[in-house]
């Protein structure tokens, strides 16, 4: 990502390139850090990456939502999560397991799989971003060609609230 | 722009996920790490959205994160469970269906 950075100098380039950077190196620290509220906050980075990624993309509106539930909601489950599963006996370090080798073999594999495939795929295919999405055209496609799938992903969240609620209640 | 940036870019949190999920073992880590990969997911159908002109693929980007919430929700209420039931949220320690 980083060596197209010096090829190209439009700004949304260098943009993309230095969020990039950011992202991929929080992710790192997602996966590897000793502390596990210190990898909730490096999800945040990446999440806010994602966001400003979105952004750059123009799709404004899905910007603003991954903002509103993922850093707004999903995070402070998540630290509620942390806070209320650490042992306070235990030592806090060991979250990986033994198979940490094999595990970064694999996903080394799938990468360079899939960016094989990828550049091999779609080189020279160029993304060309004009007037921002409107969020009136998400609407319309939602509410017309997607509504029922709409209405299956309400149904399904509410059977998650509840699940969720029946599974952690203390009875 | 070309596309194949973004899509190396999602490539890649897609496989630091993988990583995570297959090396973590506290139960609250490998749902961050499924968060990386369903992020992963998103930015290609944004990017394909944007590259098509389209805006099914944010219609669709927005279903994957109101599933990704439902599915924090759950994992979280599970997980919790867990917790209270045995002694911690280390994955490798859930072993009772083992044979």
């Amino acid at each position: 990502m980083s060596l197209t950075l010096a090829a190209s100098s439009a700004p949304q380039n260098v943009a993309f390139g230095i969020i990039a950077v950011v992202m991929c190196v929080a992710a790192l620290g997602v996966v590897t850090m000793k502390n596990i509220v210190h990898a909730a906050l490096a999800l945040v980075m990446v999440l806010a990456g994602v966001a400003a990624q979105y952004i750059l993309l123009q799709a404004e509106f899905l910007g603003i939502v991954q903002v509103l539930i993922y850093i707004g909601a999903v995070i402070v489950l998540f630290l509620f999560g942390i806070m209320l599963t650490r042992h306070p006996m235990r030592k806090t370090g060991e979250y990986d397991n033994d198979q940490r080798i094999l595990a970064g073999l694999v996903s080394l594999l799938i990468f360079g799989l899939l960016a094989y495939l990828l550049t091999d795929q779609f080189r020279g295919d160029k993304l060309h971003l004009g007037q921002p999405t409107q969020t009136s055209a998400i609407a319309d496609s939602i509410f017309r060609t997607y509504v029922v799938g709409f209405e299956v992903v309400s149904m399904l969240l509410l059977a998650a609230l509840v699940g969720a609620i029946v599974l952690a209640r203390r009875d | 722009m070309p596309i194949t940036e973004y899509l190396l870019l999602s490539a890649f949190l897609f496989c630091t996920g993988i990583y995570g999920v297959l090396a973590r073992r506290n139960g609250v880590l490998v749902l961050m790490s499924i968060e990386l990969m369903l992020n992963a997911v998103n930015i290609n159908l944004v990017a394909f959205s944007a590259r098509l002109n389209d805006a099914a693929g944010q219609v669709f980007a927005l279903f994957v994160i109101a599933i990704a919430a439902a599915e924090v929700g759950v994992g979280l209420a599970i997980v919790l469970l867990i917790y209270r039931n045995r002694v911690g949220v280390n994955l490798d320690e859930i072993d009772l269906m083992k044979g």
